[in-house]
């Protein structure tokens, strides 16, 4: 490589195509967003006024309620996944990959199926399922006599956002299913084998050699999960609106930063401070990204098989 | 699993354990798609009872075919998929081949480059994507949407393909060169066909978000003539809802389509996920 050779131009076609599309769509916009987050627009001009739109966003008491609450909620979205979505999922995985198991591949097919439809199928149809107006749920715990037990959980302020993250859970557990099968799939028979030698055989089996072995696809799933949960959006505006209602209760920061850039009812579009709440964003992702990758990821042990 | 070898029992409570849980992963879609076949009072009175021939009516979808364009969105959806997924394979293969067959300086930091975007939603930047858009005159054509979604898809595709070039064995292409055939005939005609496996991965991968995103058609084409079928849901049950035989056959179009490309790509589908491609 020392000598100087001429430019490879196959080399320069075959990546210009791709460099330049996520160049110009994707870097360039981002960092012009965090860009944008350092103006603001005084009579139809953009003006330059540093980090007033932080100041604004953290120091004025309106709009920090609002980011506070947006980030309290998408932190307890997240513990809802975390708590109900992983474990599920290992579980899953765990039955399924049963060798012996027969219609496995059914089995795992129909629980992946809600995480092909779109966010209004799922927002809506629990939606509608939930309804108190059309009564299925309200007639399902009827006739397992807990009729009683029935509240409009989507429309009560203290339930709409863990329902929502249950609503989610839903949806997603198939991800969690698969890779943590495809992990268990890759464990060695031999590995297996040694263990029942030593007389480990069944759940023992499962926490004390596959758990251990699968922890660095739990700590993968863990971070895709935070990336999806802190930049979701589509499921709340299908199934509450803009305005995550009742009352702001499950208002997250894709929703806050969609109404805050893009306007609703009372309130005209602000791009400047919506790009303070992008930047903010995209802060929490990183801090996140950066914990698994430097504190996480290099202290799990990984074994070559 | 050496238990359940050993214990019928055990393999009894797998079972049950799994059908209860398929049981509640499909209740929602079923609930949806028998009630979207019957009449107005039916659908209150008995929500779990299987259409009859008395309470069997297709005015729900009457009312969706005559009041919404149904057709144009699919037909937008579609465009907007297939353009994306093309664009994601072309361009994604050949800067994997680049990344994978030569080596030149920076090869490093433009695979880590490209590989940023793994991580970092594209969804951060939409304030000025939309700016960009604006200025291009590009907000409401489909054409936006391809953009976004290609430049969406293409980390991941070049960190997969890049992965599986790596294999493809040197002694062909170098028999390739050896005949006189060109860089690029190289690709085109021997790395492409044996990294079609890979190509199928990355297209089913992106194939779902694609077609299910609300966010960049809420924002960038929310135009009639270029809504998406997930958006076009979106707006057409939130006019209609109280219009419930409306409301529950326009789900049950949202949800056919998908279900359809399921049943035909969820082998391929499955095998990408547990080939171990995003390990």
């Amino acid at each position: 490589m020392s000598e100087r050779r001429p430019i490879r131009w196959h080399v320069v076609v075959f990546l210009a195509p791709a460099v330049l599309v996520y160049t110009a769509i994707m870097i360039v916009p981002l960092f012009n967003t965090l860009r944008l987050a350092l103006y603001t627009e005084v009579d139809q001009a953009r003006v330059f006024v540093g980090l007033a739109n932080f100041r604004t966003l953290f120091g004025d008491p309106r709009w920090s309620a609002s980011f506070w609450n947006a980030l309290g909620n998408n932190f307890w979205f997240f513990f809802i996944h975390m708590l109900v979505q992983n474990p599920l999922g290992i579980a899953l995985a765990a039955i399924l990959s049963n060798p012996r198991l027969r219609f496995a591949h059914l089995y795992r097919s129909a629980i992946f199926v809600p995480t092909i439809l779109s966010f209004v199928i799922v927002g809506f149809a629990w939606k509608l399922i939930l309804s108190p107006i059309w009564g299925i749920a309200p007639g399902m715990l009827d006739t397992l006599g807990l009729a009683s037990w029935f509240r409009p959980w989507l429309g009560m302020e203290g339930s709409a956002l863990t329902t929502l993250a249950l609503i989610s859970v839903w949806q997603f557990v198939g991800i969690p299913m698969m890779l943590i099968y495809a992990a268990l799939l890759s464990i060695p028979d031999e590995i297996l084998e040694a263990g029942e030698c030593d007389g480990i055989t069944g759940m023992a089996a499962f926490w004390k050699i596959k758990l251990p072995l699968i922890l660095p696809s739990i700590g993968i799933i863990s971070i895709l999960t935070f990336v999806g949960n802190f930049n979701a959006f589509d499921l709340i505006y299908s199934a509450q609106g803009a305005l995550a209602g009742p009352n702001f209760a499950t208002d997250i920061l894709g929703t806050f930063m969609y109404r805050t850039f893009f306007g609703f009812q009372l309130q005209l579009g602000d791009p400047h401070m919506g790009s303070a709440i992008a930047t903010a964003m995209f802060a929490i992702i990183l801090i996140g990204v950066c914990i698994y990758l430097f504190g996480i990821q290099t202290r799990l042990r990984r074994y070559q098989f | 699993m050496s238990a359940a070898r050993r214990n019928p029992l055990n393999s009894a409570a797998a079972h049950a354990a799994l059908l209860a849980y398929v049981a509640i992963a499909l209740f929602p879609v079923f609930v949806i798609v028998i009630n979207s076949f019957k009449d107005r009072r039916s659908i209150f009175r008995e929500p779990l009872a299987l259409p009859d021939a008395e309470s069997f009516s297709l005015i729900g979808y009457q009312t969706v075919l005559k009041q919404g364009d149904f057709f144009l969105y699919f037909q937008n959806s579609f465009i907007v998929t297939v353009a994306s997924l093309f664009f994601i394979l072309l361009f994604g293969a050949m800067a994997a081949f680049a990344l994978a067959e030569y080596r030149f300086r920076g090869n490093m930091l433009m695979g880590l480059y490209l590989a940023l975007g793994i991580m970092i939603p594209i969804r951060i930047g939409t304030v000025a994507i939309l700016e960009m858009m604006v200025a291009t005159n590009l907000v409401n054509t489909l054409w936006a949407l391809i953009l976004v979604y290609t430049a969406q898809g293409l980390p991941l595709a070049v960190f997969i393909l890049s992965e599986f070039m790596r294999q493809v064995s040197d002694d062909l292409k170098n028999a390739g060169r050896i005949d006189g055939l060109s860089e690029y005939t190289i690709f085109l005609r021997l790395v492409l066909p044996l990294v079609r496996p890979a190509l199928a991965t990355v297209a089913v991968f992106n194939m779902i978000p694609i077609w299910n995103d609300l966010w960049f058609p809420l924002i960038l084409a929310p135009a009639e003539e270029t809504k998406t079928l997930t958006l076009g849901s979106q707006v057409f049950i939130g006019q209609f809802v109280t219009d419930w035989n409306a409301v529950l056959s326009a789900l049950s179009m949202a949800i056919l389509p998908v279900m359809g490309l399921y049943v035909i790509f969820s082998r391929q589908l499955i095998r990408g996920i547990t080939s171990g491609a995003v390990k």
